[in-house]
């Protein structure tokens, strides 16, 4: 695994990279594109986090943006995954390869939720910003125990379709 | 700007929009609309880009750029440069009444066979070199980023190649030699022609509007507001008439599309369209900077070696608060 600049500054706390008791084993994080009938379609950027349930922390699982849009860096259009740029985009000198990929075409995904999340309230958020379309934020609250661990789902309106997690 | 149907969901959410062909939009944006004082200026930002009133993507060639005073003469242009991403100047209001600023355009493009090869005529002219300033931007090629293509194409800016991604690849094809249209051999076949006109507009008046600009030619799509684009307030439904050759062109759809997306979480833009008289009536969701653009195709050029016409015409216009 990577690690950020960001979950160092994490160290031993509740998003922690350590390796403690994984209650989260095997959870799964699933989350649609939507296919959209527009003139002029683009893939999305879609920024998907994990926080805190208090805002406390936050942690990138993944980023699908443009790498390399026609010889430039797209990154340029980041900053329009607003709520993910302001909580942890900004902060990352540079986005991490193994937590990030190329925009998806429309159809439904799935990424496991990090083992190592330790026992907490959580969110997991989900945000996408489209090229000559809209954005949209999906939230879905997640608690993580031994005992009486939630997961939960939730349904975007325009820009994402269901987003859910799903914890053993 | 469309209609998005939320095809795998259920519980699909159904925005309706309105549709367009492309979403890079030429914008000029004053500082204001409405100036009072003994020596009001004006200052305009003008650029091609996707969201409204954002210059991310070009600038407005200055060069497109006509100001019109309110007696009909040519007013001037002052202290524009051209940015990375916009272009900027001034207006000094010499005179009262209302001011046109803005682009027009017309041309001739489409195709011909001869010896059974296609070839274009009428490629709308490119950025001039070093257009694009110290940045090194592109100039008169396909530029990088983000180019417009498809009818909706913007003035000034040279055929380029779509997107990568779902979309597809390059809408070009292969080069073909382009001719201007004076040079269609005798012996062409398979001419088809389309004469484009377009106008973007806005209107800024000093003192007190005047409609002496508004007075219809007969030629082409004309703008001809019932009500004053200077005088447009919030919670007052707007009406704004258009003509083609002086005649109501009535079933007109007109996208209006309010400035400061990145404020909302989606663009927001809605339609109207024309009455019988040719008569379209705005309801504005509050004040602010709008963006609108209509256009119209038939089958009356005024260059009759084109055989099919499109007009568009486009404007910003300010809605004050009540």
């Amino acid at each position: 695994m990577i690690i950020t600049p960001n979950q160092a500054r994490w160290g031993t706390a509740l998003l922690g990279a350590t390796t403690l008791t994984s209650p989260a084993m095997a959870g799964s994080i699933s989350v649609e594109v939507p296919r959209l009938s527009v003139a002029e379609y683009h893939r999305p950027y879609v920024a998907i986090w994990i926080a805190a349930a208090d805002g406390s922390q936050t942690r990138t699982l993944d980023v699908w943006y443009d790498a390399k849009h026609r010889g430039e860096p797209g990154t340029k259009w980041l900053s329009d995954l607003r709520a993910w740029w302001r909580e942890e985009g900004r902060n990352m000198a540079t986005i991490p390869v193994g937590l990030s990929g190329p925009t998806r075409a429309p159809g439904k995904y799935v990424i496991p939720l990090p083992k190592d999340l330790k026992a907490g309230a959580y969110v997991l958020k989900v945000e996408a910003a489209r090229e000559t379309g809209g954005r949209e934020l999906v939230s879905v609250p997640v608690t993580i125990a031994p005992k009486g661990a939630k997961g939960g789902a939730a349904q975007g309106k325009g820009e994402l379709g269901a987003v859910s997690v799903t914890l053993p | 700007m469309r209609k998005i149907a939320l095809g795998l969901m259920a519980t699909a959410a159904v925005l309706a929009l309105p549709q367009t062909a492309s979403a890079h939009r030429q914008w000029l944006l004053p500082t204001a609309t409405t100036l009072s004082g003994d020596d009001p200026w004006v200052d305009v930002d003008a650029a091609v880009s996707n969201d409204l009133f954002y210059p991310d993507h070009f600038p407005l060639q200055l060069a497109q750029v006509k100001v019109t005073q309110p007696d009909g003469s040519e007013g001037k242009l002052e202290h524009g440069i051209t940015g990375r991403h916009r272009s900027t100047f001034d207006v000094h209001l010499t005179q009262e009444g209302t001011w046109r600023i803005g682009t027009a355009s017309s041309n001739i493009m489409g195709s011909f066979k001869v010896d059974g090869v296609e070839k274009r005529v009428g490629r709308r002219p490119g950025p001039p070199a070093g257009a694009f300033g110290p940045n090194g931007g592109p100039a008169g090629g396909a530029p990088a980023g983000m180019p417009p293509r498809g009818e909706g194409r913007p003035e000034g800016q040279p055929p380029a190649g779509g997107f990568g991604g779902p979309n597809g690849g390059p809408n070009g094809g292969p080069a073909m030699e382009t001719v201007s249209i004076d040079a269609i051999p005798a012996n062409a076949t398979d001419i088809k022609l389309t004469e484009s006109i377009s106008r973007n507009d806005i209107f800024v008046t000093r003192g007190k509007p005047t409609t002496n600009l508004f007075t219809p030619t007969g030629k082409g799509l004309e703008f001809v507001p019932v009500t004053h684009p200077d005088d447009l307030v919030a919670g007052q439904p707007a009406k704004f008439r258009f003509l083609i050759d002086g005649k109501p062109a009535a079933g007109l759809k007109l996208e209006i599309i309010p400035g400061g997306k990145r404020y909302r979480d989606a663009e927001d833009g809605f339609t109207a369209t024309t009455d019988a008289q040719g008569v379209a009536t705005i309801n504005w969701k509050g004040a602010g900077m709008y963006w609108f653009t209509t256009s119209a195709s038939d089958k009356n050029p005024s260059d009759k070696r084109a055989t099919d016409r499109r007009m568009s015409y486009t404007a910003t216009v300010e809605v004050q608060a009540l």
